[in-house]
Parts: C-alpha cells; sequence; structure tokens
C-alpha cells in the first residue's frame, strides 16, 4: 500500500473490494457463475409433480391449522416417551465419557499418546453422521431405542470433549499450580485445579447437548432407533398431514421450551 | 467460609452444609432419572440377541469389508447431486435468511413490536426441525428427487443462519452508522455502508459454515428419497449390498473431511 494522498485527491472515492487481489476475484465470480450454470442444469424439477403435490402441501398447512392430537395420542406419548428417556440417558453417558477423553485430549495436561489418542476418538465422532452411525447401529443391534442410545452417546463425545477440551487448554495455569504446591495429588490437582475453572462451561455445553440430543432423537426413528422419528415416518407414509402437523408442533414447543432453560440455566452459571 | 469442626479440631470444606445438601438432592434426582431412563431402554431391548452381538459383527464387516470399487461408477452422479444440494441449499437459504435477520436484529427492525416476533418465530421453527423430517415433508409434497432435498437443506438453513446473523447485526458499533447518518445518508445508503461492512466477515464466515454442515446433512437425505448419495446407499441397504455400503460410507466420510478442510481454510482467510 503505497499509495499517498495525493493519488486520491480529485478522484470519485470508491468502495475497496471484499477480495482485494482482482486475479482471484474475477477467478471466483467466474468459477462461481460457471458452477451455478451446471448445477441449475443438472437439478431436474418435474413441474407437473411439483403441481399435482400442492394440493397436499395445502392439506399439510391446513394440518397445522388444526393439529390432530387425539386420534394418534398413544403412538405420540409412547414415541415422545422414548425420545425423552434417550435423550437423558445418552446425555448423561455421553457426558461420563467426555470428561476423559476431554481431559486425555488437552495438551496442557496430557501427555502426547494419550492426546493423540483422544483427538483421534473426537475426530472420528465428528466425522460421522449420527443417521448413518445409526444406521450401522441397527444393522447390528436390531430396532430399537438402544441403537439410538449409544449413537446419541457416542455424537455427544466428539461434541463435548473437543469444546471441554479447548476451554481446558485455555485455563488459567496460576491456580492450577498453586494447587498443585499443595503437594495435591493427580486427581486432587484436577478436582481442585482444574475443574473449578472449567465447570461453568461444563454445565453449559451439557445443557447445550442436552437440547441437540432431543433434536437428534426425533430424526433417529427415521431409521429405526426408537423415538418420535418412526411414529413420524408412519404419519407421513400414511398421509395423515393432521398428527404429522400435531406431532412436529409437540417437537417444536419441547426444543423451544429447552432453549428456554437451558439458556437460563447457562446464564445463571456465568 | 464454611469450616465445621471435627472432634474438636477445625476442618475446611469446599461448601456449606444447605449448599451440601441441595447438591445431593440434584445428585439424587438425575442418577434417579437416568437409572429410570436406562430401564425404559433396556426393556425395551431383547438381550437375548445381544449375546452373539460380536459375531453378527464380524460377520458383516466381513462381508463389508472389501469394498465394490467397480460400483464407484455409479456414484459420480450423486456426488454431485449432494454437492449440489449442499451448496444450492446454502445459497437459497441465504438469500432468504439475510432479509429475516435484519428484520429479526433489534436494532434494524421495523418494529419490535409487530415484526421482530414474527422474523423470530420463523427462526426457531425451521431451525428446531431437522432437515431430515423437512425432506420427509417436501418429499410427500413435490415428490422424490434432488428439488425436494434442496428446498429442505434450504429452509432448515433459514433459521441457523439468520440467527447467527442477526446476533452479528445487533453486536455492531453504533459509532459508524452514526458517521454514515451524520452525513446525511439515506436509510438504504446507512444499511450498504454503515452496517453491511461491519457484518460481511460475520456473513461469508456463516455461509461457509452452514454449508459445510450442509455436506453433512445432504449425504443422508436420500434415506427419506430426497436425492443425493444416500439414494444409494438406502438401495444397498436395502439388498444388503454391504461392499456398496461400505464403499458409500468411505465416500460420505471423505466429503465430509473434505468440506470440513475447505470450510476452515475459507474462513481462515476471512477471519
Amino acid at each position: 500500500m503505497s499509495a499517498t494522498l495525493d493519488q486520491y485527491v480529485g478522484k470519485r472515492w470508491r468502495k475497496p473490494h471484499f477480495i482485494t487481489s482482482p486475479g482471484w476475484r474475477w477467478g471466483l465470480i467466474i468459477a462461481s457463475v460457471i458452477y451455478l450454470v451446471l448445477a441449475f442444469a443438472s437439478v431436474e424439477i418435474n413441474w407437473s409433480r411439483v403441481y399435482r403435490g400442492l394440493s397436499r402441501g395445502w392439506e399439510f398447512i391446513v394440518g397445522f391449522a388444526n393439529p390432530d392430537f387425539v386420534s394418534r395420542w398413544s403412538d405420540i406419548s409412547s414415541g415422545m416417551a422414548e425420545s425423552v428417556v434417550m435423550t437423558v440417558a445418552s446425555t448423561v453417558v455421553g457426558i461420563a465419557l467426555s470428561i476423559p477423553v476431554a481431559l486425555g485430549a488437552a495438551r496442557n495436561i496430557a501427555p502426547l499418546p494419550v492426546y493423540l489418542v483422544c483427538r483421534a476418538i473426537i475426530a472420528l465422532s465428528r466425522a460421522l453422521n449420527e443417521i448413518i452411525v445409526a444406521i450401522i447401529l441397527v444393522a447390528i443391534l436390531g430396532f430399537g431405542p438402544l441403537a439410538g442410545f449409544i449413537t446419541l452417546s457416542f455424537a455427544t463425545i466428539g461434541f463435548l470433549a473437543k469444546l471441554l477440551a479447548e476451554d481446558i487448554e485455555d485455563m488459567q495455569k496460576a491456580q492450577a499450580e498453586a494447587v498443585k504446591a499443595t503437594g495435591a495429588k493427580w486427581m486432587q490437582w484436577v478436582n481442585y485445579g482444574v475443574q473449578p475453572q472449567v465447570m461453568p462451561r461444563l454445565v453449559g455445553l451439557s445443557m447445550y447437548r442436552l437440547d441437540i440430543n432431543f433434536r437428534e432423537s426425533a430424526v433417529l426413528g427415521l431409521v429405526g432407533a426408537g423415538g418420535i422419528g418412526a411414529t413420524l415416518n408412519t404419519a407421513f407414509d400414511r398421509y395423515e398431514f393432521d398428527s404429522v402437523a400435531a406431532i412436529l408442533i409437540i417437537i417444536i414447543v419441547s426444543v423451544m421450551v429447552l432453549e428456554y432453560l437451558s439458556g437460563i440455566i447457562r446464564a445463571r452459571m456465568k | 467460609m464454611p469450616i465445621i469442626e471435627k472432634s474438636g479440631v477445625k476442618a475446611w470444606q469446599v461448601r456449606d452444609r444447605n449448599s451440601q445438601l441441595i447438591r445431593w438432592a440434584m445428585w439424587l434426582l438425575g442418577t434417579m432419572a437416568f437409572v429410570f431412563s436406562w430401564k425404559v431402554i433396556s426393556d425395551n431391548t431383547q438381550w437375548a440377541i445381544m449375546g452373539n452381538i460380536g459375531a453378527v459383527t464380524m460377520d458383516i464387516g466381513g462381508r463389508a469389508m472389501p469394498p465394490r470399487w467397480s460400483y464407484m461408477d455409479q456414484l459420480w452422479l450423486p456426488i454431485w447431486d449432494t454437492l449440489n444440494i449442499a451448496t444450492l441449499g446454502t445459497l437459497f437459504a441465504l438469500i432468504m435468511a439475510v432479509p429475516v435477520a435484519f428484520l429479526a436484529a433489534s436494532n434494524t427492525t421495523p418494529s419490535r413490536l409487530f415484526v421482530r416476533p414474527i422474523a423470530l418465530l420463523i427462526i426457531v421453527s425451521t431451525r428446531s426441525v431437522n432437515s431430515l423430517i423437512w425432506a420427509l415433508l417436501l418429499v410427500s409434497i413435490v415428490g422424490p428427487g434432488v428439488f425436494a432435498g434442496l428446498i429442505a437443506i434450504s429452509i432448515r438453513s433459514i433459521g441457523f443462519c439468520a440467527k447467527l446473523l442477526y446476533e452479528a447485526i445487533e453486536e455492531i458499533d453504533e459509532t459508524q452508522v452514526e458517521a454514515i447518518r451524520a452525513t446525511g445518508a439515506s436509510g438504504w445508503q446507512v444499511m450498504v455502508y454503515g452496517i453491511v461492512p461491519q457484518i460481511l466477515p460475520a456473513f461469508a464466515g456463516i455461509a461457509v459454515f452452514r454449508w459445510d454442515i450442509n455436506i453433512r446433512e445432504s449425504t443422508v437425505l436420500g434415506l427419506v428419497g430426497a436425492g443425493g448419495i444416500g439414494l444409494q446407499l438406502q438401495s444397498s441397504l436395502n439388498v444388503l449390498a454391504w461392499p456398496q455400503v461400505s464403499l458409500i460410507l468411505l465416500v460420505i466420510l471423505l466429503a465430509v473431511v473434505i468440506g470440513e478442510f475447505v470450510s476452515a481454510k475459507v474462513r481462515g482467510a476471512i477471519i
């Protein structure tokens, strides 16, 4: 940037570009235009099918206007109970498993071999989509909430351990050192030097994960891993849009309530 | 400072009696909830078939193990479809999320009382329903195919993008906006020169972040018939063609890793 004021005086001001190098800018613009043309050309839309489906879409909107909680209530309530149960159990187990993994994945606490193993566990858990894990587990364990429970617990590790490990790596050394200077053993050191520093974050993340696990448990049923998703799938298959609407409303309201509660708890922990 | 006397000796404790009791009660409740949940799961599980679980795993693993590489020829088109669902879906979502975000941010919304709650409702309701459920719904409305997946991904992403974007808008530096306004700029000019430059890096970051997530989600949309590589996964699973399943899973894993790598690089370059 060797531009001086003299170069600018008398010229009209122009907004600086977001990407400064012109080569990159034009290259990106041309590449994205080519990509978009190709992509749009390859998306096939069967407009007559869409047109025929519109009446069904309208039925769905009508269903949302007067949802039917009653006629499938026993299916809905049992599916919902299963979802809640899966959420609670998998969140608890997931947290219990992620704490040791998080301790191992924090470079300032763990030796290198442990660090690498724990980071590998986290990377694996994050790379595998919940639905895919659920499909594999359903193939092995059979239908039912056990597959969903294991899936969610496994997915919790990748999320919670990664963020917790980052928090442990950011902790203040002085406090931990002070505890160590009293002659504390390793467990005592973690308990009194490290844990109090990361506890608010751990509680916040756990609440957040509870929230996510509930949402995910709602779809695991689509592949046979238990929960409200199975009920939802059946309702879709029967084109009972009023029951579908009822289930969706229950899911949305539960998620909102959970989010609100976890927001309160997280705010109080700070 | 909670200090208790134990046989004449003063001892320090972390907590006093009341908070200790409250904590104990909370732990009890939590443990009860967990044990009950586990009991329900356990009751719904056929433990009898768990005995030969190792054998089943080995069996499936053994059948899946040499992935059928020749099947790759049939996977290129689904991969292209998956990429399109993720990219175009993100694009449409951003187009719809920007106005919603401006309506939802408390410093740019035209009316806090009427418009903002509606915008927030759009954000919450699109965000709390998973994209697979949206896909299920859209497949039954517009028919199976890439189009349903594309719309499902874009609807699901509106709430996510709009939420992050409106939080970014609310955190802008008001003095810059005021400076632009002081030059006599119109409302749109204030928007373009005062607000947009401040949120542009956040916007780009959100776009790439969501694109990364959408790559993951679009790989499984096919399970409900909404196009992409998930369709091949579903049909391979249905005929128990495990070598094909393992190949597809490898491709998906690779796609997810590449997506995450690209998004990390781009975000690193922007921020």
